[in-house]
């Protein structure tokens, strides 16, 4: 009797548990989510296995020795020389030369857009920047190679190879600088108004506040875009390809032609390469290099920028 | 601090102090306004850079002279007489080869012209002219041709015609054209969003709808942001090592009965590619996703609707103009992308359409950069107008993105 009445009670009065009820498209569907989701970390470990794999295969040979690979100034792993600088040292000059283009104008030019435009310039003068940064960089490379090249020749004579990392590294320069304006923008804005309004209040001029006030404010977020440009300088690989020469040469002229690790890779890629080989290992080895180099630098990058919205939330 | 702290100007020595901080104000107001005059004037010097390169005066030569081969004016020749030329002076050989490409007969008669100048008479280029040289010193330009080479003839030329977009590679720059680049491109492409668009719009909604703040999904999050800062070359490498040749089976095709190729396909690039922009994908989705405004989930869940029906029917269609706008940008890098293509292993001289994802494939930043990096000048002429079909195909596609994303801002 009183069984019955406690299933007359559920019967009755419970509400439906929905929550128990199974629903079995609806966890496949989660699953396959989730699965989606976890797929980019599986990227992240593939780069490392695979590049790993092959580069371990490249310094386990019993030719390359520590030594060697940073010890000696000529990298032809074919016949045996395995020095890294070559290609290590054309990589700083390029990245170099790019961001001592890219910093002070994207700076000038963030400084310009957040601070002294007009809403109205702002909206005119920001999408040609979005167009210098959807170009295509093997376009660059054609422009430096057809433009820059020659101009660089007619200002500095017949000192200037055909293929050099100036021309190179002044057209990565320009790449880069929408990229370095647009994220020192973003920090230049992010910071709060009071404090302009505070160096007005003290007969500061427009630029004494800018450059005194807002700029040390926005500081880490401006160092945050500089690293994101040397990560994209390094990793920058048509220009070079194009424009900077191909051959590893030891220099830091930078009228003279030198081929960066990633120009190194694409024109050795780009032939003929026998699987199993020194030159294919090799290629994985100087490939992982440069995705530990942007790796941390992406990382700090990131740090950088967690830290600083903190700041002012 | 500062020793000159209590030393304020007065008087007369306010006013110029005053002047001299204003001067300075306003010159460095110049100097930050010319990074952006720089900065228009890079990009008009590499617009007008291109431009002038695909038009201008040409000087070329017949090596072998039009009336060995026919009697008649070479553009009054109908298409028998074109064809008949042909089968009697190409060897038997040559003549085989193209016919086996494309039935003789069948091709058209502007096609029998082009291998008629092509194979036979031979246009030799020996000097090519920028536009703006061909403009302001024509007449120089003339008595130069006259000069050097007595028996050139000289035309002002456009590089990029309707032809060059419909024709296929070729070895001389006079004939190439960038249609099988294009197509190859568009495969490329198409494979790629087809690999990156669901995996990242499923990605997208996990980490926005699903995912609760544990450690996973911050490793993840994180992960996808450094992602988009990897190198394309890198991508280039992880295509080459997993798909050219640790899924050779598959991306040759062998294991669906293919025999005639490697991993180098068209489907190992558009894989990579898929790859690559797979996070670029996913941080858009993301964002679209974000802009849905919480009252409409509120609502679902508030008649009862369960969470995947909820994302189903209320989050995903309101958020899909978004992640559209996001694949188009997304196919942009994608069409531009060189660096991983070259890697992969495109392939640079391919004269025959690509028949489906196992052929070997040729892409548009592909040709522009081997005929850029070609001594000849004539080469550089065709890699200007290859680049103009490869702006305007980015420009169309972003315009479409900002039109959609114009779209999507005035509903809320």
């Amino acid at each position: 009797m009183k069984q019955e009445n406690t299933i007359m009670e559920n019967k009755i009065f419970r509400p439906l548990d929905l929550k128990k009820k199974m629903r079995p498209a609806e966890s496949i569907i989660q699953s396959l989510l989730f699965i989606s989701g976890v797929l980019s970390i599986f990227i992240t470990v593939a780069i490392v296995y695979e590049l790993g794999k092959e580069a371990l295969l490249f310094f386990n040979n019993p030719d390359v020795t520590f030594a060697k690979f940073f010890g000696t100034t000529q990298w032809q792993p074919g016949i045996g020389l395995f020095g890294i600088w070559p290609l290590v040292t054309s990589t700083l000059v390029t990245s170099f030369i790019a961001m001592f283009v890219s910093l002070p104008l994207g700076l000038a030019a963030a400084l310009f857009l957040s601070e002294y435009a007009s809403p109205k310039a702002r909206s005119a003068l920001k999408p040609i920047l979005e167009i210098l940064a959807g170009i295509p960089t093997v376009v660059y490379g054609y422009f430096a190679l057809l433009f820059m090249t020659p101009l660089l020749q007619k200002i500095f004579g017949d000192g200037v190879e055909v293929y050099n990392m100036l021309s190179a590294g002044i057209v990565m320069g320009i790449m880069i600088l929408p990229l370095i304006s647009s994220m020192s923008e973003d920090a230049l804005s992010a910071v709060p108004r009071a404090l302009r309004e505070g160096a007005y209040a003290m007969g500061a001029t427009k630029f004494e506040t800018s450059i005194q006030v807002v700029l040390p404010a926005a500081l880490s977020g401006i160092g945050a875009a500089l690293i994101i440009g040397i990560s994209r300088a390094v990793g920058e690989t048509m220009i070079v390809a194009v424009a900077a020469g191909s051959g590893p040469n030891f220099t830091f002229n930078p009228f003279k032609a030198a081929e960066t690790m990633t120009g190194h890779i694409a024109r050795i890629s780009g032939g003929d390469l026998s699987y199993n080989s020194i030159d294919y290992n090799s290629l994985f080895a100087i490939a992982l290099m440069l995705f530990l180099v942007t790796l941390v630098l992406n990382l700090i990058s990131q740090g950088i920028i967690n830290r600083f919205r903190q700041r002012y939330e | 601090m500062n020793p000159n702290r209590d030393h304020y100007p007065k008087g007369e020595a306010l006013h110029r102090s005053l002047s001299r901080r204003y001067r300075s104000a306003s010159i460095w107001q110049t100097l930050f306004f010319s990074a952006l005059v720089i900065a228009i004037l890079s990009l008009a010097a590499l617009l007008y850079n291109v431009v002038d390169g695909a038009f201008g005066y040409v000087a070329f030569e017949y090596k072998n002279d039009p009336s060995e081969f026919t009697s008649k004016a070479l553009d009054d020749l109908n298409k028998q007489e074109l064809l008949d030329i042909l089968t009697t002076n190409l060897s038997s050989g040559a003549f085989k080869k193209l016919d086996n490409e494309k039935a003789m007969e069948k091709r058209s008669k502007s096609d029998l012209y082009t291998l008629v100048l092509e194979r036979l008479i031979q246009i030799d280029t020996k000097q090519t002219w920028s536009m703006t040289d061909s403009i302001f010193r024509s007449s120089e330009i003339k008595a130069e041709v006259a000069k050097k080479y007595p028996d050139a003839k000289l035309e002002f030329r456009s590089w990029l015609t309707p032809v060059f977009l419909t024709t296929p590679m070729s070895s001389k720059a006079e004939f190439a054209g960038v249609r099988t680049a294009i197509l190859g491109s568009l495969w490329m492409v198409g494979i790629a969003i087809l690999f990156a668009l669901p995996i990242g719009t499923g990605a997208a909604i996990y980490l926005q709808e699903y995912a609760s703040k544990n450690f996973l999904n911050r490793v993840i999050q994180t992960n996808i942001n450094n992602l988009a800062g990897v190198p394309s070359i890198v991508y280039g490498m992880l295509g080459l090592a997993i798909f050219v040749r640790a899924l050779e089976p598959f991306t040759s095709g062998s294991m669906f009965g293919v025999t005639d190729s490697n991993g180098r396909t068209i489907l190992s690039a558009g894989l990579t590619m898929g790859t690559l922009v797979l996070p670029l994908i996913i941080i858009n989705a993301q964002e679209a996703i974000k802009a849905v405004p919480d009252s409409l989930r509120q609502a679902a869940f508030g008649v009862g609707a369960t969470r995947w029906q909820t994302v189903w029917h209320h989050v995903l269609p309101n958020a899909l103009p978004g992640i559209l706008t996001g694949s188009i940008l997304a196919v942009s890098r994608a069409i531009g992308e060189t660096a991983p293509l070259i890697v992969v292993g495109a392939s640079t001289f391919i004269s025959l359409d690509p028949e489906g994802p196992f052929s070997k494939f040729t892409a548009l930043p592909i040709q522009i950069y081997q005929w850029t990096t070609r001594a000849q000048s004539e080469f550089h002429s065709i890699a200007a107008s290859a680049i103009i079909v490869l702006l305007i195909l980015l420009l169309s596609l972003n315009a479409t993105a900002v039109l959609l994303r114009n779209r999507v801002q005035r509903k809320y």
